[in-house]
């Protein structure tokens, strides 16, 4: 950090992050489905900050205790009730929050189309996201950003490690690990694997509440947050047949063989000559 | 030929006329094999370093000049078509489609959301359409019998916002979670790291199977989270999924219900995972698990 050019090195000292949050139904909830169809019932259920998203407020606070980050903003989009993940960021140890109030639902494109435009303001050296929402499942925010903005990603991130005016993102890709390097600014989205975020204590839970908290409309920025998809239904999937017990494993050895397909799995001894 | 790439295929024919688009370094062969998949019509070969690594930077402009004229970019929700669509979709100004279930029209298709626990139907008011194709949603196209031609197409070129530094792909001889055909899972009733490693490695071994655990078990530190299947872990859809002392909570349901045959092994006959299950055996699983590897 210190080894660079005067103005490297102002730069890193100043280096700002933003981690935009969304506040989704808890993840110890089981989702219900209206009956009318139109949604997923949200009426009296618990509601928490995205998990993904207390990743990725935890990886900002970590590159701030390191001296990477000098001030971490967090961000989101949605409800006055957004508030409450916002306080969360808070206590944990984020500086300030900025809300930007749109009560009906705005996509990932729109998300990020504002969040562009908040982070062309705030100008930080890196944007850390939960690589998706789990209400949603999109997976879509942090990537449209980095196009909005021409900047690098490195998305699915189990480890972040800025190093002058670059980072090294470690991603989880199918079946193990990839690093690519990017110049900063950069968009990091976050995987299971990059942290365990901490639980905020009740005196900075107290602090919190008097941190700076913002308020702005996607009209503040000149933003036209009209959804692209209009939601038909919404439904229960397919329910599961109800199963079957067996008393030992010999009998369990047995079911397999009559189901078949199983059976070609089983006896095979790969997984090679499956077929259904 | 991916898997999810051949299912990719099947989605696209659904739309119309499918072109394949091939990018990445030395990538001839690749183009050669794309051609030979039934139901793509040509093959565009974008070869160059630039391409080498998949970086998305210089991937998705690419596709998104591309996109002038198509009227659709479909790509396989694998990590590489995830990290890549979102971008091609931002560049174009359109909302992309994730995880698409089913094509019902040319602008509406089914999605899973809250992790497969409700299905939307969506429909689109984009002109272009991206979407991202879960692969195990699809069938596949055969991989051999095409004889699509193979254009060359100039590269956009390297951005200059990212670079490759290296991989380090899983050297377990086992299967990855997300394409397994089998997988055995445990729980925190297996009670310790050792019992999780004796237990379930040699069955799935035994199966050629994959490894996976609940989030209870990863919480309390038996194996690390990449083997996590569940809402916040990995979603999987095996053709059997065997569940060693599991409960079944929520989130770890909601990562594996899509399986074809589920396997649950639970000493509480009242648990959760008995009510997905296909075949339940209630019992001691330090007794059942090693007749079971013996037996098998």
């Amino acid at each position: 950090m210190d080894g660079g050019s005067g103005e490297l090195h102002d730069r890193v000292d100043q280096m700002k992050v933003m981690v935009p949050v969304k506040r989704v139904l808890d993840y110890n909830v089981k989702p219900r489905v209206k009956a009318d169809g139109t949604g997923v019932d949200l009426a009296n259920v618990k509601m928490s900050m995205n998990p993904f998203d207390e990743i990725a407020v935890e990886e900002a606070i970590r590159l701030k205790e390191k001296g990477v980050a000098t001030e971490i903003v967090v961000v989101s989009i949605g409800e006055q009730k957004a508030q409450e993940s916002l306080r969360t960021a808070l206590a944990m140890g984020a500086d300030r929050a900025i809300l930007i109030v749109a009560e009906d639902k705005v996509e990932p494109l729109g998300v990020a189309k504002l969040l562009a435009k908040v982070a062309e303001a705030e100008a930080p050296g890196l944007v850390i996201l939960g690589k998706q929402a789990i209400d949603d499942d999109n997976n879509q925010t942090g990537q449209m950003l980095g196009a909005l903005l021409g900047w690098g990603q490195g998305t699915f991130a189990s480890k972040v490690e800025v190093s002058g005016d670059s980072v090294e993102v470690t991603r989880e890709v199918d079946g193990g690990l990839e690093t690519v390097k990017l110049n900063t600014p950069a968009i990091v989205t976050t995987d299971l694997r990059l942290n365990e975020p901490r639980y905020a204590s009740l005196p900075n839970i107290m602090k919190a509440k008097s941190k700076p908290l913002e308020q702005k409309t996607p009209a503040d920025y000149g933003i036209d947050v009209t959804p692209r998809l209009t939601m038909v239904k919404v439904e229960e999937p397919d329910k599961r047949q109800a199963g079957v017990k067996v008393a030992d494993v010999d009998e369990l050895i047995g079911k397999l063989k009559t189901l078949g397909v199983v059976a070609s799995a089983f006896w095979s001894g790969s997984n090679t000559t499956m077929r259904r | 030929m991916k898997d999810a790439t051949l299912a990719a295929v099947t989605a696209g024919a659904k739309l119309g006329d499918v072109v394949a688009l091939v990018a990445g370094q030395g990538a001839q062969d690749a183009a050669d094999a794309a051609a030979e998949i039934v139901g793509v019509s040509k093959v565009l070969l974008a070869d160059d370093a630039a391409y080498g690594h998949a970086l998305a930077e210089n991937v998705a402009p690419l596709i998104a000049d591309l996109m002038s004229g198509y009227d659709a970019f479909v790509a396989p929700a694998t990590t590489t078509g995830k990290n890549i669509a979102p971008r091609v979709a931002a560049l174009l100004d359109v909302m992309q489609i994730s995880e698409v279930l089913s094509v019902e029209s040319a602008d509406t298709f089914t999605r899973p959301i809250y992790a497969g626990n409700a299905i939307a139907t969506v429909k689109s008011s984009d002109a272009k359409k991206v979407l991202t194709i879960r692969g195990t949603a699809f069938e596949k196209a055969a991989a051999e019998g095409g004889s699509a031609s193979v254009e060359t197409i100039s590269s956009s070129g390297d951005k200059g916002l990212s670079s490759f530094v290296g991989s380090e792909i899983a050297k377990s001889e086992r299967p990855e979670l997300t394409s397994a055909k089998i997988i055995v899972s445990g729980g925190r009733a297996l009670q310790n790291s050792e019992n999780f490693h004796a237990l379930i490695e040699p069955l799935a071994d035994k199966l050629g199977a994959g490894v996976g655990a609940s989030r209870a078990a990863v919480d309390a530190g038996y194996v690390s989270n990449d083997y996590q299947v569940g809402q916040t872990g990995k979603i999987v859809a095996p053709e059997v999924y065997i569940a060693v002392g599991i409960s079944g909570a929520i989130q770890h349901l909601a990562g594996m219900k899509d399986s074809k045959t589920i396997i649950a092994i639970n000493k509480d006959e009242d648990a959760p995972i008995f009510q997905v299950a296909d075949i339940g055996l209630v019992g001691d699983l330090y007794k059942i698990v090693p007749e079971l590897t013996e037996k098998l």
